[in-house]
């Protein structure tokens, strides 16, 4: 005994050394293959982590943070900022243009005089929302148009701002009042082809002029031509007037009272409509355009800003309250964004509060604690200079992504232009002013739409087929066809989604009745079949035996394809007046796309159907023999013991399977993208087609900018998208792994 | 009646009805994509029709006859056009005319009732060119370096034999001169320049260093001035030759022979020579580049972009595959965590591919790459080297989305080696890592090869990741070269699923590129189908193996 140890002692310490060594690597192997193998969980978990990531800065709030202020002596008449954020700039009443940095404070570059003559003073001040422009109305009629101007250069690799002014349509002013009367109140907007004023001289009458761009063909300079007129029917108090940025329609404010002028005739004579605009029991106390469409933003006395735009029905235009947005003090000023839709209010309890209006948010309140004179968006958007007869302040705004809210993503939203509220994904355009119409909802309908119909044609085919392989079919026999099925799964998707575009999609529409009679046709063939087949003498029946059934309804359905193939358009000419396609798109007024969901569902069914089957038919294989031995003994009939038993039994597995089933036809892609208009509708017509996440995400993907709002969407398109998968298939796999611990027990 | 029903013979006939629907819509599908890939290489009999116009007048017409189709006669009386009383189906044939700068359209529909009469005239031959597709006529003759040659037919088309071998040899030393010198000239120039740049940000550029690059520079452009000569005299020599052509306007036509790619004469070849043919239009569409928005010549850029970014993917999919599979299999006690791993085996799996696509652009191009080109590539900013969809990227998007199947396939492997062997190992004082090392994963090998070649067979056919990870419709170059490093896993490249997307759906001319997306979609099913059966077989055989073991 002793000597053993002693033996078994003096071996192992021989081999210490290299055993320390073989231990460490074994442990080095545990660790790192335990890491590896959670590696795949942490891989999961990245990225559900990526594409939140992504996705988290659409919801924030917006944020604003007080930066330099400048001291001045009275109001501006306006301010702003250069497009860096590094200059700022407004104009003093006497019509001086001040620059100073943003940047280091107390540094002032030198002033700029507007070409004011002796004579003429300031009277008035007209500004759009989205340039930079401004125009002065002056005590002789005449206006003067001015532009801010910043240029940029490069010396020894540093930059440098030099601000100027500069007069983008002539160097003098232009004469708006014939008369020669001092314009009191000022309406500018202005783009690329032409500019618009529109002026209340002090004599209370309206002259409105509108000049056009034209290149001299000689100088190659642009020219600006127009002339002036007088609208003789006006209110005869008026309070303010506001040019749509479209410079189509004048709004003529007087009192609570909106006088609308459509400028686009040539004789524009009297309003075309007057209506009341304030707030139930509160008067109007301020007016902002929102940059882009022709959007009314009406601020009142109770604190209520209603945003208002033309809408049409029947017909007619007229301007309708669309939303509201609530501050808790009356309304002293509102602004927009130059690009977006986002808008800033001040009330008169000192708070500033911004809201964008698609997306009916609210996206920040802060406590300014003054009364405001004056206050504009930065060009980028990204800042506020706000104006009190002390100072100008400038403000940073963290504000990147005001259009995306629940409520935009998931409910029904009234865009500009629209006659009603709608669910609409359009997510560019070639319009720079362009509202974004970011609503997931038609997209997620277009999936579970060509989900439908796919599961429709897929799930019947897959579950039928893998009862028979599973139960009834010979085992030889079985060897060869579920392989044979399951190649299916291993094709492309880009293949059937090629086939189901360039070949299914004409045939389906030159031959929809056969389409049609197929689906009638293959059952009733199948069932005469059987019961032919039963009332054949025993000999005849052995020869055709029920369990190779399969194979010899091969040749019989070939055939009655191709029956109903040659006779789809003699039914065509019968029952259709010749043409399937007209016939339902005019006798039954349904709308027939050539790529539809018909297509999408036979195609996307035919990659859904392996899926299914396979799993399907794992499941009923595995059911234990002794029960179905023990219910075939009880005497029980093979299609009863089938559906007590065997499919009972066997009905988890079925479920996970429809799941897995799902969870793939949700998002397949390449089948959709191919086989459909790829237009997000919203309708379950059958000959129509659909946009689906993935596709979406697909087409949009590649075009959109990293960081933009638009991006972010897609990734939670993506995200929606991993979510609906992820849950389809941990529930499929949860039951799966209960299954086999139920059978583990049987 | 009612013992039928009883019986449930009506069910058990509509069960084995959807197991026959199931195996139609495979083996059909399989059969059709063979048929109409494989038929287009085929050379067509080149009819020559007389036909009336709508007017009255006639016409002749010369083509291949593409698709023949019944339209009812309902249809045609009410768009107008005279059918005989009686007439219940008119056929039409689709054809091919070619003389694509000629005519219209390259494609017109004939009613066989407007046919006077259709021949087949054996002088008839098609040329394949370079651009604008094929061309069909009579040649009238053949002008070598000027002097025109009026021979026989047979002569004429002697002559043109050997015109278009010289040519054929021309074109072929002015390509290699063009990719292999000139394109590395080019490379080494764009590199040059990314040096220099390098060094000034380096604050490195020195005025030593900058005549060395001068130096280097104008060495180069010297060379590349010689080689550009070459070129110049051999594209010289390449317009020599010409053919004369009388198209079915029964206008002679000069066709360069520089232009041309090859002439046949298919209403002379027999079966024997047919079947030539085939094969080598066959070899030519996987071995040629393609040729006008890829809607005609072949796909092997394609083929190579694909099997360059599956291996490149099989390389990282497997090592990471194969632990994870020997964690859970050999590893992971039973618990949350090891479940957790299972549930997100079977996530990874079932989550869409496009959005791995998603997440492949934003976090491997953006993120991974935009870091690795501002930390090493500063100097080629702001073009993006790795900051952008590239191979790399693609196939490390497609690893991750393959993970699942080499994890399962391993598994599956290990579960069959019997337990008795990893006994016997540890029982004899080999560690658990040596039992691993030494016993099972030899054993498994085949399982993981089978997994592999499944997660190579998923990835060659997955289309939309692709799309947002790297994959083009023309790429310049191959992402392997002779210019050093060799492999370029930054560059973009093509692949034969978006190669079907793209000219199935983005290309001008669908009717002309439709045969060829067939072609091409038999290409990919044989890849893949093969690949997946011997992966069956691999399984079945090691199946085999191991229950002799166990026996």
């Amino acid at each position: 005994m002793t000597q053993s140890v002693v033996l078994n002692k003096s071996e192992t310490t021989t081999l210490t050394a290299s055993s320390k060594i073989r231990l460490a690597k074994d442990l080095i192997a545990q660790y790192s293959i335990t890491a590896g193998g959670l590696m795949v969980l942490m891989t999961l978990l990245m990225i559900f982590g990526y594409l939140l990531y992504v996705v988290e800065p659409v919801f924030r709030s917006a944020e604003i943070h007080s930066g330099d202020s400048h001291r001045i002596n009275s109001a501006p008449l306006a301010l702003g900022s250069d497009e860096l954020n590094e200059v700022g700039y407004f104009y003093n009443p006497q019509g001086q243009l001040n620059f100073y940095s943003l940047l280091e404070q107390q540094f002032n570059y030198p002033s700029i005089d507007l070409p004011l003559l002796s004579h003429q003073t300031i009277t008035s001040v007209g500004r759009p929302t989205d340039s930079d422009v401004v125009a002065f109305g002056l005590s002789d009629g005449q206006v003067i148009i001015s532009k801010p101007s910043f240029r940029l250069s490069f010396r020894t690799g540093i930059r440098t701002i030099t601000p100027t002014v500069s007069y983008p349509f002539s160097d003098e002013s232009v004469m708006l009042d014939p008369l020669g009367k001092p314009l009191d109140k000022l309406a500018f907007s202005v783009n690329d082809e032409q500019f618009s004023l529109v002026a209340l001289t002090n004599d209370l009458r309206v002259v409105i002029t509108r000049k056009v761009a034209s290149e001299n063909f000689m100088t190659e300079e642009i020219e600006w031509s127009g002339n002036t007129v007088q609208i003789v029917d006006v209110p005869a108090k008026i309070d303010q007037l506001i040019l749509t940025p479209s410079q189509r329609l004048l709004f003529i404010l007087s009192g609570n009272q909106l006088h609308i002028y459509d400028l686009s005739l040539d004789d524009i004579g009297s309003a075309r409509e007057i209506i009341d605009i304030n707030d139930n029991n509160a008067n109007v106390t301020a007016i902002g355009v929102l940059s882009g469409g022709s959007s009314l933003l009406v601020g009142n006395s109770n604190g209520v800003i209603s945003q208002w735009f033309e809408v049409k029905k029947q017909g007619i235009r007229t301007l309708t309250n669309i939303r509201k947005f609530k501050v808790k003090a009356s309304v002293t000023a509102i602004t927009a964004e130059p690009f977006r839709k986002t808008f800033a209010v001040t009330s008169a309890d000192g708070e500033l509060n911004l809201f964008h209006s698609t997306s009916e948010a609210s996206l920040l309140q802060y406590s300014l604690q003054r009364e405001v004179t004056n206050l504009r968006f930065s060009p980028r958007n990204n800042a506020l200079i706000i104006s009190d007869n002390q100072q100008v302040e400038f403000f940073t705004v963290e504000n990147e992504h005001p259009e995306v809210t629940w409520s935009a993503l998931w409910q029904e939203v009234w865009y500009e232009g629209y006659s009603e509220p709608d669910y609409v994904w359009q997510s560019t355009s070639a319009d720079d002013d362009f509202e974004p119409k970011l609503s997931l909802v038609p997209i997620s309908f277009g999936t579970i739409k060509a989900a439908f119909y796919a599961m429709l044609f897929a799930v019947p085919i897959a579950i039928a087929g893998a009862i028979y392989t599973a139960y009834f079919m010979p085992s030889g026999l079985r060897k060869v066809v579920k392989p044979t099925v399951e190649t299916m799964e291993a094709l492309p998707t880009v293949i059937l989604g090629f086939l189901a575009g360039l070949w299914l999609a004409p045939i389906v529409e030159t031959r929809l009745p056969f389409i049609m009679m197929m689906l009638l046709m293959l059952p009733l063939v199948i069932l005469l079949f059987s019961l032919i087949h039963y009332h054949l003498p025993i000999a005849l029946k052995q020869l055709f035996n029920e369990e190779l059934s399969s194979l010899l309804l091969i040749p019989l359905l070939l055939l009655t394809g191709w029956g109903c193939y040659e006779f789809s358009p003699i039914f065509e000419e019968v029952l259709m007046q010749g043409d399937a396609r007209q016939f339902i798109s005019n006798e039954l007024g349904i709308n027939f796309d050539q790529r539809n969901a018909l297509v999408v569902g036979i195609a996307m069914g035919f990659a859904v159907i392996p899926t299914i089957f396979s799993i399907t038919e794992d499941a009923i294989f595995s059911v234990p023999g002794h029960l179905t031995n023990g219910s075939l003994a009880l005497g029980a009939t093979r299609w009863q013991t089938l559906i007590g038993v065997v499919l009972l039994t066997a009905s988890p597995g079925i479920f996970s399977a429809v799941m897995m089933g799902l969870g793939r036809a949700v998002g397949e892609t390449m089948i959709v993208l191919m086989a459909t208009g790829n237009t997000p509708i919203m309708d379950w017509n059958i000959f129509e087609g659909m946009r689906t996440l993935s596709a979406n995400i697909a087409v949009e993907m590649p075009e959109s900018e990293v960081g933009s709002t638009h991006y972010r969407v897609l990734f939670l398109a993506a995200f929606v998208l991993f979510v609906f998968t992820f849950i389809f298939n941990t529930i499929a796999e949860l039951v799966r792994q209960n299954l086999r611990e139920k059978y583990g027990s049987l | 009646m009612g013992n039928w029903y009883k019986s449930g013979s009506p069910w058990i006939w509509l069960t084995s009805g959807a197991v026959s629907i199931s195996l139609i819509a495979v083996l059909g599908l399989l059969g059709l994509i063979a048929w109409r890939g494989l038929t287009f290489f085929w050379p067509s009999q080149i009819w020559q029709f007389e036909v009336y116009n709508p007017d009255g007048s006639q016409q002749r017409v010369i083509g291949e006859i593409y698709e023949r189709d019944m339209i009812s006669a309902l249809q045609l009386r009410e768009s107008g056009v005279k059918v005989a009383a009686g007439v219940e189906e008119v056929e039409s044939l689709l054809i091919k005319t070619g003389n694509r700068e000629f005519v219209e359209l390259d494609f017109r529909w004939l009613l066989t009732s407007n046919i006077i009469s259709q021949t087949t005239p054996l002088d008839l031959a098609v040329f394949e060119r370079s651009k604008n597709g094929n061309f069909y006529g009579h040649i009238d003759s053949v002008i070598i370096d000027g002097v025109t040659f009026e021979g026989s037919q047979d002569e004429a088309r002697e002559q043109l034999a050997t015109a278009l071998a010289r040519v054929e040899d021309l074109a072929e030393q002015a390509d290699d001169l063009q990719q292999g010198d000139i394109g590395g000239i080019n490379y080494q120039l764009e590199r040059l320049r990314l040096r220099q740049r390098r060094a000034e940000l380096d604050q490195g550029l020195t005025p030593e260093l900058m005549t060395e690059f001068r130096n280097e520079k104008r060495q180069l452009s010297q060379e590349y001035q010689v080689f550009e000569q070459q070129l110049f005299k051999l594209r010289a020599q390449m317009i020599r030759d010409r053919v004369v052509v009388r198209d079915m306007r029964n206008v002679a036509v000069n066709i360069e022979v520089a232009d041309l790619l090859s002439v046949h004469y298919p209403n002379v070849m027999n079966v024997f020579d047919k079947t030539i043919y085939w094969l080598g239009a066959i070899a030519g569409f996987v071995s040629d580049d393609p040729r006008e928005a890829n809607t005609e010549g072949g796909v092997f850029p394609a083929i190579f972009g694909t099997i360059f970014m599956v291996m490149l993917m099989a390389v990282i999919v497997t090592p990471f595959g194969v632990i994870a599979a020997i964690y859970l299999h050999e590893y992971a006690k039973k618990g949350p965590i090891t479940k957790f791993v299972r549930i997100a085996v079977i996530n990874l799996a079932g989550v869409p591919s496009v959005v791995y696509g998603v997440f492949g652009l934003g976090f491997f191009v953006y993120v991974l790459g935009g870091s690795i080109d501002s930390l090493f590539y500063p100097e080629s900013s702001p073009a993006p080297v790795f900051g952008t969809p590239g191979v790399l990227w693609s196939a490390l998007t497609l690893a991750i989305l393959t993970l699942p199947v080499v994890i399962v396939s391993t598994e599956e492997g290990l579960s069959r080696i019997p337990i008795s062997l990893r006994q016997g190992s540890l029982a004899l004082g080999a560690t658990k890592a040596e039992t691993l090392w030494k016993i099972i994963i030899p054993m498994a090998s085949p399982a993981i090869m089978t997994g592999l070649i499944l997660a190579v067979a998923r990835a060659a056919g997955e289309v939309a990741p692709l799309m947002l990870v790297g994959v083009v419709k023309m790429a310049p170059t191959l992402p392997l070269d002779g210019n050093f490093p060799f492999f370029h896993v930054d560059r973009k490249f093509m692949h034969l699923g978006f190669h079907i997307y793209d000219v199935g759906f983005q290309s001008p001319n669908v009717e002309a590129a439709r045969p060829l997306v067939f072609a091409t979609s038999f290409l990919l099913v044989t890849v893949i189908i093969s690949l997946n059966i011997s992966a069956i077989g691999i399984r079945n055989h090691l199946r085999e193996k191991y229950r002799s073991l166990e026996g």
